[in-house]
């Protein structure tokens, strides 16, 4: 018998319409992310060096022109040119009067000169010369002839990289300081999270608030906070022995604060889902509670131990705010970054000092991917919750350990808070408004936080509606399989790169007079872009956990009854979810009010934002405004998680009638 | 390759088939999941897909609703090729599991969902709503949401709303499993009385016989991809094709024996007279016959070749299960095998059954099927 026709499915309206939808969106994700990534990988190895073999002279001193020589020969005798210095950026220059020593705009010498790359140009005066034939001047003429670098594709720039020894020093540091800081604040962050969960302890509410605080503020802060303790007029400065603040201490301490949240959050939910009938019978066996520790605790919670470790490892190796403000002389990749390009101008490096940053970033963002499957998998067995029973000693133990981290994160706090507050430190001790008056200082004035209100509004508007349609078209079309799988390839993408690393490359893409999205450069709308990309990928996943909690088969009834899918999102899908939404959209925002690293490079004299502004009047001394404006960022998420928790609670009992729990 | 439409021989007059299924297959990646199946529905006709968990019951009904179309073969319903067709341009209406009611939805809302941009006034939604609730039986609840109800009413809410745009076939997914039995029950009474009032095709998937069995016009026996038969309730019960159908729907006995000629069969020491079937004389065979179909009998001799299929085997084991004895029997004629066999509880009494007792009894040829255990047809 012959075989039965093979059937090629018809897609629905539907299916095309969201594969347009999805089309766009994964679009907006090449152009906001792949592209940009792109032109900074292109660009990191990209080198440009004066080769002097190919710029030739010759001089005539009266007496006829002389031998042909080549700036190589020249050099040869004379050193005026090291070879570092034959390394260059892509707008690198050198003038042709170095290889004359005795060169006297007066005299009556001419020069011939000739340059022999056909890609490479020189400057004679105001004109780009691009051929390579000789071109005679005279000795007025001559002192404006400037040399541009040969362009060439290699790893040059690696190589620059890594035999520059105060460059490659910092990979070693980065790297010291990610690790120490990952088994501090994880090793705290366990404990906090221990003692919240295992004990019967007063006020676990307000501990687990107060846990949260340096979630929304600016990494930096926590730095300013130390300065004032422990700085060169630190309050607490005898604390130190003599020891510097400025420096590993310093960048140590602050991150400890400023992870410690998210470790805690992810180890709290490893600890409240491991199986209480696993202690049940650890007792029945007598085991001794160090034993049962050791034997269930930890391997119950060591996918969340092994998960927290990553992300404050990602977070730490990653941040540039700390370490700016707090770490010296002390060299780290993100910080090299900013100086490479803020500093020095020289783009390719600051290119290849993101490649090496992407490196370790990449692996530990694979690294925790893979656990957190692992763990998925361990949470769908069902377990019964541990219920912790009173225990006199052990309760006072948690109590006292916890009010001691209290204390550490909620001083950190109150000393921004008084630095803010006092006129001039440690001069004049009263209380004041003065810092508060940003206008009178640099870094954009209360412009600056206005723009930052503006793009936390707009991040978590624009975000949270690209977010969540394009979760919702990769969970429920139908078919378009490698269009999903493409997809979700590029909306895990973001929580890889580096805030530094995006914001760079979004130099390098946009700021291209060849790109038609150019004009966005220097506006609003790239600071919304990058942030919204950075913050992409945590908002993805919160979205699709929400929609996977959804029943598979509502698309299925409406296909059946003939509806579009726009109305199922419309009347259903979006009220279900309303909590992730908000969830989302609270995050982009806290974390658009919070972040530098990602926009240092994007603001303009207009969009110059708060978070920035913390930074760079910090830089400029003005330390007390600085914190103060880090407080208003404080000030600012507060309120906008207490308008999100009142929206939230407000929308649980409308809904209530519904919703099961 | 089973034809279908010789079998189907109750429903089918001479109209074509409202449903015409032809050489399905569905392949996820390398494993088949639907083998090249073909089946024909009447108009009005109430067929249930059974079979153990995994036959692809599911995956045939989904290929029928178009929501995950087959690899290859046709699909016509109403003499219009659906094939290739997506859900939304097929006529049907369907009831998961688990139910799928949208959560924050009223009743009423839920209900009307397929209703509304159909160019229908606001007063005739409603009324539609009102006439679909009256019909399921649950009038007056159309301000509750879902999770206010219990879950009978959750699934008759589900089958209103498949109702609501009167589509011409309607696909039901195990809709009664998730209730507890006596919700169960009741609920396959109301909704087979609700489709015949209807006359609307339906196709259900079960995995419960007694379901099936109660239910439908026909029922269709799945296995591991393939139909092994089709049939009426009673056809598939008193007929079965196939030792895979023989043993799944009811209860069965199931021994091995020998093949002696085209009528009968050797079990143990006995030769006993049984179905035609086609296993050569000497070849292995299985024998099958249904506990309720082994007649007690009084008048036997003790032991010898049995006459007319009657022999007497020794009670080792009686479970009381309400309304009969099952009685389990070995004897040494039969060899390793045993048997067992339900008798009412009066005539248990009447015979005065005891375990170790012997007991006389008759297995009547008609009732003894015989299978190839090499393709167990
Ligand atoms: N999307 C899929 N991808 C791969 N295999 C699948 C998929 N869907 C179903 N299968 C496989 O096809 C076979 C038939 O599945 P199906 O869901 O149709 O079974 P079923 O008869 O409905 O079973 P149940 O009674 O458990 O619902 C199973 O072996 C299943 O594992
Ligand atoms: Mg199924």
């Amino acid at each position: 018998m012959p075989p039965a026709p093979i059937i090629r499915p018809k897609t629905s309206k539907d299916d095309k319409l969201m594969a347009g939808f999805m089309i766009v969106i994964a679009l907006y994700l090449v152009v906001a992310l792949a592209f940009p990534l792109y032109a900074m990988l292109s660009k990191s190895f990209k080198t440009a060096s004066f080769d002097l073999k190919k710029y030739e002279f010759q001089v005539n001193k009266g007496d006829g022109w002389g031998p042909v020589v080549s700036a190589f020969e020249i050099n040869q005798t004379l050193h005026v040119l090291k070879p570092e210095d034959l390394v260059t950026s892509a707008d690198g220059r050198l003038y042709a009067t170095i290889f004359f020593p005795d060169f006297s705009f007066r005299s009556k010498t001419k020069y011939r000169f000739r340059q022999l790359d056909p890609n490479s140009s020189f400057i004679d005066g105001t004109r780009q010369i691009t051929d390579n034939d000789w071109h005679t001047y005279t000795a007025k003429e001559f002192r404006r002839i400037i040399l541009r670098p040969s362009q060439s594709i290699g790893l040059g720039n690696y190589i620059t990289y890594f035999s520059t020894p105060a460059l490659f020093r910092s990979i070693k540091n980065s790297l010291f300081i990610s690790i120490l800081t990952t088994l501090i604040t994880v090793s705290l962050a366990f404990g906090f999270a221990y003692a919240l969960n295992r004990s019967t302890m007063r006020f676990k509410g307000i501990f687990r608030i107060i846990a949260m605080i340096p979630i929304l503020i600016p990494s930096l802060l926590p730095g300013i906070a130390l300065v004032y303790l422990f700085g060169n007029q630190g309050m607490l400065k005898g604390l130190l022995f003599g020891a510097d603040i400025y420096g590993p201490i310093g960048i140590v301490v602050g991150a400890v604060f400023f992870t410690f949240p998210h470790a805690l959050i992810i180890i709290t939910t490893a600890l409240a889902i491991s199986d209480a009938r696993l202690y049940e019978a650890a007792i029945s066996l007598r085991a001794s509670a160090w034993r049962t520790f050791w034997t269930v605790t930890i391997p119950g919670a060591r996918y969340g131990l092994i998960s927290a470790s990553f992300v404050v490892f990602n977070l730490v190796i990653t941040d540039f705010g700390l370490p700016k403000v707090i770490g010296g002389q002390y060299n780290m990749l993100a910080v090299d970054i900013y100086k490479q390009v803020i500093g020095q101008q020289n783009f390719e490096m600051g290119a290849v000092v993101s490649v090496v940053l992407l490196v370790p970033a990449m692996m530990a963002f694979s690294l925790d991917r893979y656990v957190q499957k692992k763990q998925i998998a361990q949470l769908s067995s069902r377990s019964v919750p541990y219920e912790p029973k009173p225990n006199r000693r052990f309760d006072a133990i948690c109590l006292s350990y916890c009010s001691l981290m209290g204390v550490f994160i909620v001083g950190l706090l109150l000393v921004c808070q008084y630095a803010a507050l006092i006129k001039l430190w440690p001069y004049n001790l009263h209380l004041s408004l003065a810092n508060y008056n940003f206008d009178v200082m640099d870094g954009g004035g209360w412009r600056a936080y206005i723009n930052s209100i503006r793009l936390g509004l707009l991040t978590a508007l624009v975000g949270t509606v690209v977010v969540f349609s394009g979760a919702y078209m990769v969970e429920k079309i139908n078919g378009f399989r490698v269009l999903r799988t493409g997809f979700q390839f590029l909306a895990m993408l973001p929580m890889a790169i580096p805030g530094m690393v995006l914001g760079l490359s979004y130099i390098f893409f946009f700021n291209n007079p060849a790109n038609p999205l150019s004009p966005i450069y220097g506006t609003m709308v790239i600071l919304v872009v990058c942030t919204v990309t950075h913050f992409y990928t945590v908002s993805h996943l919160t979205a699709i956990t929400a929609l996977k909690q959804m029943d598979r088969e509502f698309e299925a009834v409406a296909s059946s009854l003939k509806q579009p899918f726009y109305k199922l999102l419309a009347k259903v899908t979006v009220p279900v979810c309303m909590p992730a939404i908000l969830d989302i959209s609270i995050y982009l925002f806290v974390n658009a009010m919070t972040t530098v690293s990602a926009v240092i490079f994007l603001y303009s004299p207009d969009t110059a934002l708060a978070s920035v502004a913390v930074m760079n009047m910090d830089d400029a001394g003005d330390i007390a405004p600085a914190a103060a404006m880090g407080m208003m960022i404080f000030y600012t998420n507060v309120a906008a998680r207490l308008i999100h928790l009142f929206v939230t609670r407000g929308l649980t009992k409308r809904t209530q009638a519904w919703r099961k729990r | 390759m089973m034809t279908v439409s010789n079998l189907s021989s109750a429903n089918t007059s001479n109209s074509p088939p409202y449903l015409r299924i032809s050489r399905l297959t569905k392949k996820f990646g390398e494993f088949v999941a639907l083998n090249d199946i073909s089946l024909d529905v009447s108009q009005g006709e109430f067929v249930c897909f059974l079979g153990p968990s995994g036959c692809g019951k599911t995956t045939f009904l989904r290929a029928i609703a178009g929501l995950d179309i087959q690899t290859s073969g046709t699909v016509h319903q109403a003499d219009r090729d659906i094939s290739a067709l997506p859900p939304s341009e097929r006529d049907f209406g369907i009831v998961f599991q688990s139910y799928a009611l949208f959560p924050n939805l009223t009743v009423e809302a839920n209900v009307a969902f397929g209703l509304e941009n159909q160019k229908k006034s606001r007063i005739e939604i409603k009324k539609r709503v009102n006439e679909l609730l009256e019909l399921v039986g649950l009038p007056e609840q159309e301000k509750k949401y879902p999770s206010q109800l219990s879950g009978g009413q959750q699934q008759r809410i589900a089958l209103a709303r498949a109702l609501a745009t009167s589509p011409g076939l309607l696909l039901l997914d195990e809709p009664l499993s998730a209730l507890d039995a006596k919700v169960r029950t009741y609920l396959r009474r109301e909704v087979k009385a609700l489709q015949r009032k209807l006359g609307v095709t339906t196709i259900m998937v079960t995995h419960d016989q007694e379901e099936a069995l109660t239910m439908a016009d026909r029922i269709v026996v799945m296995n591991a991809g393939t139909i092994d038969q089709v049939g009426t309730p009673m056809g598939i019960y008193r007929e079965p094709e196939s030792l895979f159908v023989a043993d799944f729907i009811g209860t069965m006995n199931h021994v091995d024996g020998q093949a002696v000629s085209a009528e009968s069969v050797r079990l143990g020491s006995l030769t006993l007279a049984c179905r035609r079937h086609d296993i050569p004389p000497g070849k292995p065979a299985v024998l099958a016959i249904r506990p309720e179909d082994i007649l007690p009998v009084d008048d036997v001799a003790d032991a010898g070749t049995p006459t007319d299929n009657r022999f007497k085997a020794t009670v080792r084991e009686m479970e009381f299960l309400g309304s009969f004895w099952r009685i389990h029997l070995v004897d040494k004629q039969l060899g390793d095998s045993h048997l067992i066999a339900d008798l009412s509880v009066n005539a248990a009494l009447r015979m005065d059954t005891a375990v170790g007792q012997k007991m006389a009894i008759k297995l009547p040829p008609d009732r003894l099927y015989v299978f190839n255990p090499s393709t167990g047809r």
